[in-house]
């Protein structure tokens, strides 16, 4: 069944994106990721301008993380303080991508921003996760220790120190904001959640337990995506609701379907699938970029879209 | 000598033959499920003289509206395909087909398409490139290529199909990607390359419904269009998260 989607004016299957939704769904319910940086170059393939997948997938984001950070809330496992810190940095950057975004559109380079975008972050998470996830089956089949982090550096000489109770912490603002910072850029160039970047820098740069993160990282990425949309809606008029409204459908009864295909697996299994799978896609975007293109002239509509 | 009889046939037209058109409409609407629309465009040669000495042509040609583009280049930098050059056309127009009776250089001479604009290259208009771009001409040919490709520029040679020098039909298909507006549709009627007789009118192309609601309301009032995206996000949200816990329980 053919669908037209009034903000990208092309005619897509409706089944298609139904399935690409509850794919992705699938994925994010079995490895515990937003998926949007799966989604967002799915969407490019299937020939959705880059513009608007961006757009659109930030409007998605919202909904799968507003229904995950539910959860989270009930477990109590959400460091509200934290969260409005990486919050403030979060606002500021999503400003800024926006307009680097519509920078770069007006002098035509921005396709080449996201999917560069796209192949240096997917590349080096891709990389980093299978190097870990391969070490760690490793030392299971050893039966070694889980390694220990380290409690002190240098991220706790800086000033402006502040007390997160819910995590546990006594840090500076400084850090959080960054990275609040540097995940808004992301999400608005890339539309992605930045849960995949925002997850490890919590972890292993703020030292905040793991039983938080998630949660806290969720509760952060609703406010920036929902920044992200307004921005997007109301300077690029970019947001397609009914190609939002497609991929949301499917994605809601995929992550139902991947949840519990994930508690059958085990972890590094799961994340070793995970890596090869965002290294597959990083590839087929690197490659659209190093081969010459069978058409190289491209049409851009003025002032438009 | 010719090109006085030409110019007085020009400036006093003698309605030896006229056409008289029907549309299968004169509407079209893009609708949610739109895929696409084909028009079915006929027709009669009216006269009341024995027909004349020529040879009979019927043109029928459908122009969506015409905006500024602007065409880029890609070229090899570091390694990877980047849009380098850009040449910015002034007027293209968004569709365009030509449907003729036989080929188009036999139909109508070269003369009757530079006044008429009738041909493809002939509707892209003030192309202008900057200094560094020597070949602008390359980038036309890409944007025609490109729109032929994806079925926004047709050329449907011998695709009119005439009977008995009086009545002629023809179908031409509008791609699903289409730009609202009013599509000029001409019908012309030449004998031996020389227009004798035109006909315009308009189709009109429109997004109705939910299609057009939701398009305006994007334009018009984008902080409402972003604040119900947000809203319906946050519903699906939510009811996800509640028909996930009713399944568990």
């Amino acid at each position: 069944m053919q669908i037209y989607l009034p903000i990208a004016e092309v005619s897509v299957n409706a089944f298609l994106l139904l399935g690409l939704g509850g794919m992705v769904g699938i994925l994010s319910g079995m490895f515990g990721v937003g998926g949007g940086f799966l989604m967002t170059p799915l969407l490019f393939f299937i020939g959705i301008p880059p513009a608007v997948a961006v757009a659109t997938e930030a409007n998605q984001i919202v909904a799968s993380s507003f229904s995950g950070v539910l959860a989270h809330f009930k477990r109590k496992t959400v460091d509200l303080r934290m969260g409005v810190v990486l919050l403030i940095g979060g606002l500021i950057g999503a400003a800024l991508g926006v307009v680097l975004f519509n920078y770069l559109k007006a002098q035509g380079q921005v396709d080449l921003l996201v999917k560069l975008c796209y192949v240096v972050f997917l590349g080096v998470i891709g990389g980093l996760m299978f190097i870990e996830s391969l070490n760690a089956i490793r030392k299971t089949a050893k039966g070694g220790a889980v390694p220990t982090r380290k409690k002190h550096n240098w991220i706790h000489k800086l000033p402006f120190k502040m007390r997160f109770r819910v995590s546990g912490l006594y840090i500076s603002v400084i850090p959080p904001v960054l990275v609040g910072l540097c995940v808004g850029v992301l999400a608005a160039i890339m539309g992605v959640g930045g849960g995949f970047i925002m997850v490890p820098a919590m972890i292993y740069l703020l030292g905040m337990p793991t039983k938080v993160v998630v949660g806290t990282s969720l509760f952060q990425i609703i406010f920036v995506t929902a920044f992200t949309t307004m921005l997007h809606a109301t300077t690029n008029f970019t947001v397609d609701v009914v190609l939002a409204v497609l991929l949301l459908v499917g994605g809601v009864v995929g992550a139902q379907v991947g949840t519990r295909i994930g508690v059958k697996m085990k972890a590094e299994q799961l994340r070793i699938l995970l890596a090869i799978m965002v290294l597959l896609v990083c590839g087929k975007l690197a490659f659209d970029l190093l081969v010459m293109p069978s058409e190289l002239f491209s049409i851009a509509a003025e002032g438009g879209h | 000598m010719r090109w006085l009889i030409a110019l007085l046939l020009l400036a006093f037209p003698v309605a030896a033959e006229e056409v008289v058109l029907g549309l299968s409409q004169d509407e079209i609407a893009i609708t949610t499920s739109f895929d696409g629309s084909e028009i079915f465009v006929f027709g009669a040669v009216k006269r009341e003289a024995p027909i004349p000495e020529g040879e009979l042509g019927v043109i029928v040609t459908i122009a969506g509206p015409s905006v500024p583009v602007t065409v880029r280049r890609k070229e090899r930098r570091f390694g990877i395909w980047v849009n380098t050059d850009g040449v910015e056309i002034e007027s293209a127009p968004s569709y365009y087909a030509v449907a003729t009776s036989a080929n188009l250089d036999e139909v109508l001479s070269v003369r009757e398409n530079l006044r008429h604009k009738v041909s493809v290259p002939s509707m892209i208009q003030s192309v202008s490139a900057p200094n560094t771009v020597l070949d602008a001409s390359a980038y036309v040919s890409a944007l025609i290529r490109i729109r032929e490709n994806s079925g926004n520029f047709q050329l449907l040679e011998g695709k009119v199909v005439v009977d008995d020098e009086t009545l002629f039909r023809t179908r031409i298909r509008l791609p699903a990607a289409l730009t609202e507006g009013a599509y000029e549709t001409r019908i012309f009627l030449t004998r031996d390359g020389n227009i004798v007789s035109q006909y315009e009118t308009a189709i009109d192309v429109r997004k109705v419904g939910l299609e057009r609601w939701l398009h305006s309301l994007s334009r018009n009032q984008p902080v409402v269009y972003g604040l119900m995206s947000l809203a319906i996000a946050i519903f699906a949200g939510w009811s996800a998260s509640a028909a996930f816990s009713l399944l568990r329980n």
